[in-house]
């Protein structure tokens, strides 16, 4: 009997462990142990080497010792209040902008024509080039990063929804009219179901470059976010805290990623 | 469901795509009676085609004008509906709601939509997919959805732009005595183009060939035989070679007078 019950158990684990979500965790877990280890190993290179030493709490265990420290003192919480604000604000501004421009670009010949090439040629300028004028125009840094950040991810939300609407059948158009469609309802009804995937997508791309582009625009001005604490934390000479902030970014621009994954996935209606 | 049929006045209908284009059909009259299921053949060409997305308010006509007891057609609506030759479901959504898409664009409530679309899939038998992604379907299935949201806006005219020629023989067979009976039961009108004798033998009561170029009207038969037809019968076989004798006499056909518009 207990046999039995013995090969049921194995036989429900080997189940488990063939799991696909059971095996992502396992890859996932094992790569973040290689990097652990390498990161380790660099620490103690740091520190058996007279000439790093000072850079010591720059290794995995002083990093790790400084989380709770700084979760504590309320600058993890801050931090991420701060950016995430920001970050909010630049991305709700780029969708407001890039979706409606991005269906205008996808569904009317003449303005693609006319806006192609303009907004080809801003998007090729670095968002952090517009710095300057940003600082210029808006009152506050607030304002200035939150612009950074809109202008950095208006384009892949833009252009991901043009490409979106190309691809969208112009029959279920023809088929939405002939039942009585109104544009409100060929927009709400056809238009942004067809294309959520491809403007989640963008979003996603938004992120990833609004993400990268929020610490060095905190950099300047503000005094708080995550690229402030970073600075912050080199300027006092406290490496074990730097160190955690940048693994905080790593740690909430993947949860964040995976986040928008999990939408795209669930957005799309496209089979095989 | 409650559909009710409708008498359909084409007068002095005439239509060219542009001013530089050639006339696609000229000064065609046409007369419908309430309930009557009405087959347009005719080669490629003829303006046939042209003629049905006129009547669905897709294209305007040159000249002439189309009445729906006594209402003009200048715009698609619900009252006339156009089914396609694909059926251009929604992928995204499920049977449910590919069927009861055009009643969202209308000001019905959740529980009048909600009856109506079921009523509208029993018709088409698709109960048991009901809730399945329109993805998942055959396509004659799909077909069959197509037809159930086009039902379900209880129009007064169906109109059907070879609406089975992508379909099996099997299927097509089927689906075309499951439209004919449907409309007989609920005695809406059908006007459906093809190129098919058979399917103008089993769906219309009236078949008129359209011929030339300029295309026009230039024969008519009507299809008198009793319900449910069967292409296998000796009288379906005798008036589907009385309509190819009709439509071979009518591909000789060319138009007298010179293509051009009355001023």
């Amino acid at each position: 009997m207990s046999v039995a019950v013995t090969t049921a158990q194995e036989g429900g684990i080997c189940r488990l462990m063939k799991h696909p979500v059971v095996q992502n965790i396992g890859w996932a877990a094992g790569g973040i142990a290689i990097l652990a280890i390498l990161w380790s190993i660099a620490g103690y290179l740091l520190v058996n080497d007279p000439s790093t030493k000072n850079f010591a709490k720059f290794g995995l265990v002083p990093t790790l010792k400084a989380f709770p420290e700084l979760w504590e003192m309320g600058k993890i919480q801050n931090a991420l209040a701060a950016s995430g604000y920001r970050l909010g604000m630049g991305l709700l501004i780029a969708i407001v902008i890039g979706v409606p421009i991005g269906i205008l670009m996808g569904r009317v010949k003449w303005f693609r024509d006319y806006t192609n090439s303009p907004f080809q040629f801003v998007r090729m300028i670095s968002p952090l080039s517009w710095m300057p004028i940003a600082v210029l125009v808006f009152a506050t840094w607030n304002g200035s990063i939150i612009f950074l950040i809109a202008i950095a991810a208006v384009w892949p939300i833009m252009f991901a929804t043009a490409a979106g609407l190309a691809k969208v059948d112009p029959n279920w158009f023809k088929v939405a009219r002939n039942l009585g469609a109104r544009p409100w309802h060929i927009l709400t009804k056809v238009i942004m179901p067809a294309i959520s995937f491809d403007v989640f997508s963008g979003m996603r791309l938004a992120l990833g470059v609004a993400w990268i582009v929020i610490v060095p625009a905190e950099y300047l001005g503000v005094t708080s976010g995550l690229g402030y604490s970073i600075k912050d934390a080199r300027e006092t000479l406290s490496y074990d805290h730097l160190t955690a902030m940048v693994v905080t970014i790593g740690i909430v621009g993947y949860f964040l990623d995976s986040i928008l994954v999990v939408i795209i996935n669930r957005s799309s209606w496209h089979r095989g | 469901m409650a559909i009710r049929g409708t008498e359909i006045k084409i007068q002095g209908l005439t239509h060219r795509y542009g001013s530089r284009s050639g006339v696609t059909f000229n000064r065609v009259d046409l007369v419908s009676p309430p309930g009557e299921a009405l087959a347009i053949i005719g080669r490629s060409g003829c303006g046939k085609s042209t003629l049905l997305h006129i009547l669905a308010g897709v294209l305007k006509p040159t000249e002439g004008k189309v009445l729906l007891n006594g209402t003009e057609i200048t715009a698609p609506s619900p009252r006339w509906v156009m089914m396609f030759q694909a059926p251009h479901l929604f992928p995204w959504m499920t049977v449910t709601q590919n069927v009861g898409v055009g009643l969202s664009f209308g000001r019905w409530s959740k529980q009048e939509i909600a009856e109506r679309v079921t009523e509208a899939i029993k018709l088409v038998e698709l109960q048991e997919f009901a809730t399945a992604n329109v993805q998942d379907l055959s396509g004659g299935q799909q077909q069959r959805v197509a037809l159930a949201r086009s039902l379900v806006m209880e129009p007064e005219l169906l109109l059907l732009d070879e609406p089975f020629s992508a379909l099996d023989a099997f299927t097509r067979a089927s689906l075309q005595k499951d439209v004919r009976s449907i409309a007989k039961r609920k005695g809406f009108n059908i006007v459906f183009v093809t190129h098919d004798i058979d399917e103008a033998v089993i769906m219309g009561d009236r078949a008129v060939i359209m011929a030339g170029s300029p295309g026009n009207i230039v024969h008519e038969l009507d299809i008198d035989l009793p319900d449910p037809r069967d292409r296998h019968d000796d009288a379906v076989q005798a008036l589907r070679t009385r309509l190819m004798a009709t439509f071979q006499e009518a591909a000789n056909y060319t138009k007298p007078q010179s293509a051009t518009l009355a001023a």
